[in-house]
């Protein structure tokens, strides 16, 4: 099979973006990306939107990025799988390409969450679990998670101090990103300190909602390799699924869909969890990292809350994680997540990510969740 | 009619609609596949194992044990007045899983991983429009009206 590489990445400010439109963090990503690549954007032959519309006053997203983006008239879609949006969008982009279809294709991931209020979007994100059986019961999306933790203390021993330690790693990494909505450490006694969300959950155990958009310029193995900039090459894709309804899952203590995802992101690179350098994972609440840890690998099922404890996640340690700050810290405009993850990849493996860097950076993963696991992707990314 | 289920109903249409008259009356039901016999909580009208789309219902005993649980502080639009409100995961007995309110028998002190429950079905007394739910009670709890 041929490669799939990428050339270009976008970065914009993640936060409340009440200064402009979701088009418009979609071009700040886009033109940061397209004079990255240093590729003309009239060579673009398609670009794919992840983003998940219900959060947008603006129906039929695509149409009005493409237009803003100056794109017309080669094609755009959008891709929803809720929180793993973007994710599906570099996935869809590399089947285009993989296809044949298309040779060059610009992926946004962008979002505008903060137009709505807090408690509109508890309802709509907690809606992501199953409505007509569970959302009948006030469930909310921290309460899924909640859900899991619960239980991964009671299997596990995971303890409240390891969940946080997590919310402190990426506050720590965060604050180290001008592109982090929360640029600040914080410490265990100051998330102990936060309001109640749902039991574990305290604030600082959940990813704040933010505003933001990120770009990757994805091209085929003949048009990457012509690339000025060191091609961090796509190959691994994996992408698995798992029942809607919590009531269905055949544990509550990790990711079925997280699992096999990797297991295929793997095999196609040929790789296994020792061989990755750094992983961009799903920490929308503290407990889906220490899952994250044992579904991909990184260490057993159930060591995941001493995997942090020990630091074998931060940056010197076995598999540096989240060394960005993560959704906690950076914030999590839903559709941009993937995309966001996969651009701080793409730095790491050039070597670009400055006092962030990791060593030894040759391959690096990202696992990105839509919803409550529903959907998971998992990318496995290389240098030369 | 399903749009009595819940405090809040997203899905009033359904082609298991009578699982919430039943729950007026005091039955919790789950499915049962005609063609293979394969049994479903929450109950399907269409058979997942061999897509069979007859069915008819069978009554649970409610009879539970708690998977999991958690207490919700910052609520959703539409459940803000009865927060905080615990939630519980339940394994049932013949097969299943629900989630549900835990009732007024269970105080949070009292809540344990594993313990046993039982799923009773309950009406919103103090509203005018129907609305049945569950909750989750001391094991012998029998049908009763909320307070
Ligand atoms: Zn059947």
């Amino acid at each position: 099979m041929s490669r799939v590489g990428i050339i270009g990445i976008g970065h914009g400010q993640f936060g409340r973006r009440s200064d402009a439109t979701v088009q418009e963090l979609a071009f700040e990503a886009f033109r940061e990306a397209v004079q990255d690549a240093q590729v003309d954007p009239k060579e673009i032959d398609g670009s794919v939107i992840g983003s998940v519309p219900e959060y947008h006053k603006q129906r039929s997203l695509p149409g009005v990025v493409q237009e803003y983006l100056g794109l017309n008239p080669v094609p755009t879609w959008l891709t929803e799988v809720a929180c793993a949006s973007g994710s599906a969008a570099i996935r869809t982009a590399w089947m285009g390409i993989q296809s044949g279809a298309h040779r060059l294709m610009a992926v946004i991931g962008c979002q505008k969450m903060t137009e709505i209020s807090t408690p509109e979007i508890l309802a709509l994100m907690g809606r992501v679990g199953e409505v007509q059986w569970e959302s009948v019961f006030g469930t909310t999306f921290p309460a899924y998670y909640a859900l899991f933790a619960q239980r991964h203390m009671h299997e596990f021993g995971t303890t409240r101090e390891q969940l946080l330690q997590v919310a402190v790693k990426n506050h720590f990494y965060g604050a180290r990103n001008p592109n982090a909505l929360f640029q600040k450490e914080i410490t265990i006694e100051k998330a102990l300190a936060s309001d109640p969300v749902s039991d574990p959950f305290q604030v600082y155990d959940c990813c704040a909602n933010a505003d933001g958009a990120a770009c990757v310029i994805m091209a085929s193995e003949e048009v990457a390799k012509k690339s000025s900039k060191p091609v961090a090459w796509l190959d691994g894709v994996g992408c698995a699924t798992a029942s809607m309804s919590v009531l269905r899952r055949p544990n509550l203590v990790g990711l079925p869909s997280a699992e096999k995802a990797s297991q295929k992101a793997y095999e196609m690179a040929g790789i296994g969890p020792g061989d990755v350098k750094v992983a961009e994972v799903h920490d929308c609440f503290t407990v889906a990292e220490i899952m994250a840890y044992e579904d991909l690998g990184f260490c057993e099922k159930g060591a995941g809350g001493r995997f942090i404890e020990e630091k074998q996640s931060y940056a010197d340690g076995q598999t540096p994680v989240n060394i960005d700050g993560g959704l906690k810290s950076k914030g999590h405009p839903i559709g941009a997540t993937g995309v966001s993850m996969t651009v701080e990849i793409v730095k790491q493996l050039r070597g670009e990510a400055g006092e962030r860097q990791v060593r030894n950076a040759d391959i690096g993963l990202t696992h990105n969740v839509g919803g409550i696991g529903q959907y998971c992707f998992v990318h496995v990314v290389r240098r030369d | 009619m399903f749009k009595w289920f819940g405090k809040v109903n997203f899905s009033p249409y359904t082609k298991v609609t009578d699982f919430a008259d039943h729950l007026k009356d005091g039955r919790l039901m789950g499915s049962k596949c005609k063609q293979c016999g394969h049994e479903s909580f929450p109950p399907r009208a269409d058979c997942s194992q061999c897509l069979s789309g007859d069915f008819e219902y069978k009554e649970f005993s409610g009879k539970a044990t708690l998977v999991t649980y958690t207490t919700i502080h910052a609520a959703p639009t539409g459940f803000e007045d009865v927060a905080p409100y615990t939630i519980g995961v339940v394994d049932l007995k013949e097969t299943g899983r629900l989630l549900a309110w835990f009732g007024d028998t269970i105080p949070e002190s009292e809540i344990r991983m594993g313990m046993d429950l039982q799923v009773v079905p309950r009406i919103f007394e103090e509203l005018e429009d129907i609305k049945v739910y569950y909750s989750l009670e001391k094991p012998g709890t029998t049908w009763s009206v909320a307070e």
